[in-house]
């Protein structure tokens, strides 16, 4: 169910605001996940065998743009070593299967199974972190956002610190590896059938999670803004055992706003679309129901005909 | 689990004598930070002085600090008969109390290679090992396989199970300690695949921490234990 959130054409649109790069950055790779478009499905029919490779993105700043608060001895080994480590074995687990020509979103949702991983999860998932993650810095970064950012932010946490605080400490009890996220969390009644009778964009809420591991909130069909690596390997380096430290040099020094800010706007905008889209399709199906009560109106009403007949 | 004490004065001041780990303060049972038998440096170049030093003085320190917080504020729960306190610390309990739990093990499952460490397991537990993996090369293999595929944070175990009496491999998970696989499951060796306990030597590559681990273990140890159990 949750795959056809992003299935089809209209995954790029839909998907664009996890992969937002802050305006004021040079991207430098593609935004588009996989190498393979309309010419592999080309090759495909000429039963050749074609391999769609994840790409090894790099961070959109050279590796020693966040020091010293990241160090480029630090970056390089988690970019080039940790992140290229996902990238590759993903490439190697899907090759050939099901999962081989899927954007990396569907292979995360895929794989994910219900929470009863399938192989690939690990790798799809960490390689959409990363990618997220190096996003979610900016040389620079820190300060205050602003905007609707900043009001979501003081209406569903009371003020910035407080959201602040609830993230610093989501950072700091993930027990064990994992990351920490700031989400725009779409409304959804997760009850099977039923439905919000009076939805509204109040309903949206920004909150505060953490993850396991790979885990991230794509796979409760949230929207992502903002991500925090806690596995040692992200700041162990430079902080050592001091998580606390590190999340607050984050948090000060490094996150890019604007990049959430963004990322909260396609979110809000995909929201939006998905609701328009549900009460459309209720709408037709309200319709349907009604144009199956008439036929059996006429029905019944054919019936007490032929009775009285 | 020693959540509060109801001894005597005396039974405690044995405790205390008797184990440097345990102190008493206001009545409740509070941990410290156990001594190392070897010096930070004295594994290396297997495992360096520098992890040991962070290692032990750093992370041991603070899920001892931390469980020692859970403990008292689990105390002042209970006798409020705050339930849902009681059930809302369990997790901070878990993952401190088994940090706790589980690198005190570990500390001992190492040993300086002129000390000992490394020397393979004689007697009943080379046995058993043997009749149960085949060869403790095998046995080796099979616990750096395990350890390298544990997602994130956890622990690879050698455990003994003492109503089967079968040795058998565990993983678990953060700081999840053995037991949490089952109350009859004995740890005889455990290895930490935390990245803090490896990382500013062997960065990214858990593999080779895992082979070089084996020449820093205490076999010692872990046959003193088994031989206690099987007993």
């Amino acid at each position: 169910m949750q795959v056809a959130v992003y299935s089809s054409s209209s995954y790029c649109s839909a998907l664009t605001p996890h992969l937002f790069m802050a305006s004021n950055s040079k991207p430098k790779t593609k935004l588009i996940t996989r190498g393979c478009g309309p010419s592999s499905s080309y090759k495909k029919k000429k039963k050749k065998k074609v391999l769609c490779q994840i790409e090894l993105k790099p961070p959109p700043y050279p590796t020693n743009a966040l020091e010293p608060y990241i160090s480029r001895e630090s970056l390089e080994y988690h970019w080039s070593r940790h992140h290229r480590g996902h990238v590759h074995s993903l490439n190697k687990q899907i090759a050939g299967t099901d999962l081989d020509d899927m954007p990396l979103e569907d292979i995360i949702l895929t794989s994910y199974n219900k929470g009863h991983f399938l192989p690939s999860f690990n790798h799809a998932a960490q390689v959409w972190n990363h990618d997220f993650f190096w996003q979610s810095m900016k040389p620079g970064g820190g300060g205050r956002p602003s905007g609707q950012l900043l009001q979501l932010i003081e209406r569903d946490f009371g003020s910035l610190e407080r959201m602040l605080m609830e993230l610093k400490a989501a950072a700091s009890t993930q027990f064990g590896s994992g990351w920490a996220w700031l989400v725009y969390k779409a409304n959804k009644l997760d009850v099977g059938n039923a439905v919000n009778p009076l939805p509204s964009e109040k309903d949206n809420k920004l909150v505060v999670a953490k993850t396991p591991n790979a885990v991230n909130p794509l796979v409760w069909d949230y929207s992502p803004l903002l991500a925090i690596d806690v596995w040692e390997h992200a700041y162990y380096l430079d902080y050592e055992h001091r998580r606390v430290d590190y999340v607050s040099t984050f948090l000060e020094k490094l996150v890019s706003w604007e990049a959430v800010s963004s990322r909260l706007e396609m979110a809000m905008q995909r929201a939006a679309k998905r609701a328009r889209e549900e009460e459309k399709k209720r709408m037709e199906e309200d319709d349907m129901i009604i144009g199956d009560k008439k036929a059996m109106e006429v029905y019944l009403n054919s019936d007490e005909d032929s009775e009285t007949e | 689990m020693a959540i509060r004490t109801l001894a005597s004065k005396q039974t405690l001041i044995r405790c205390a004598a008797a184990s440097p780990v345990l102190r008493q303060a206001r009545g409740l049972q509070t941990f410290s930070l156990p001594d190392l038998p070897y010096d930070y440096g004295e594994l290396e170049p297997a495992i360096s002085g520098e992890i040991m030093k962070i290692h032990h003085q750093k992370h041991h320190q603070t899920y001892i600090t931390n469980y020692n917080k859970a403990l008292e504020q689990l105390e002042e729960a209970m006798a409020k008969g705050d339930s849902s306190k009681v059930v809302g610390l369990q997790s901070a309990i878990k993952f401190n109390g088994g940090g706790h739990v589980n690198h005190s093990i570990f500390w001992k499952n190492l040993a300086p290679a002129h000390k000992g460490g490394g020397e393979p397991p004689h007697a009943a537990l080379g046995w058993a090992i043997d009749t149960n993996f085949g060869s403790l090369e095998t046995l080796v293999k099979i616990i750096n396989a395990e350890g390298a595929a544990l997602q994130g944070s956890g622990w690879v175990w050698l455990a003994l199970d003492k109503e089967l009496k079968k040795l058998r491999i565990e993983t678990t998970a953060n700081q999840d300690p053995l037991v949490t696989k089952g109350l009859q499951l004995v740890p005889l060796l455990g290895i930490d695949v935390w990245e803090h306990a490896y990382y500013l030597q062997y960065k990214n590559v858990r593999p080779d921490y895992l082979s070089n681990i084996w020449k820093v273990i205490n076999w010692k140890y872990a046959s003193e234990v088994y031989e206690k159990e099987v007993a």
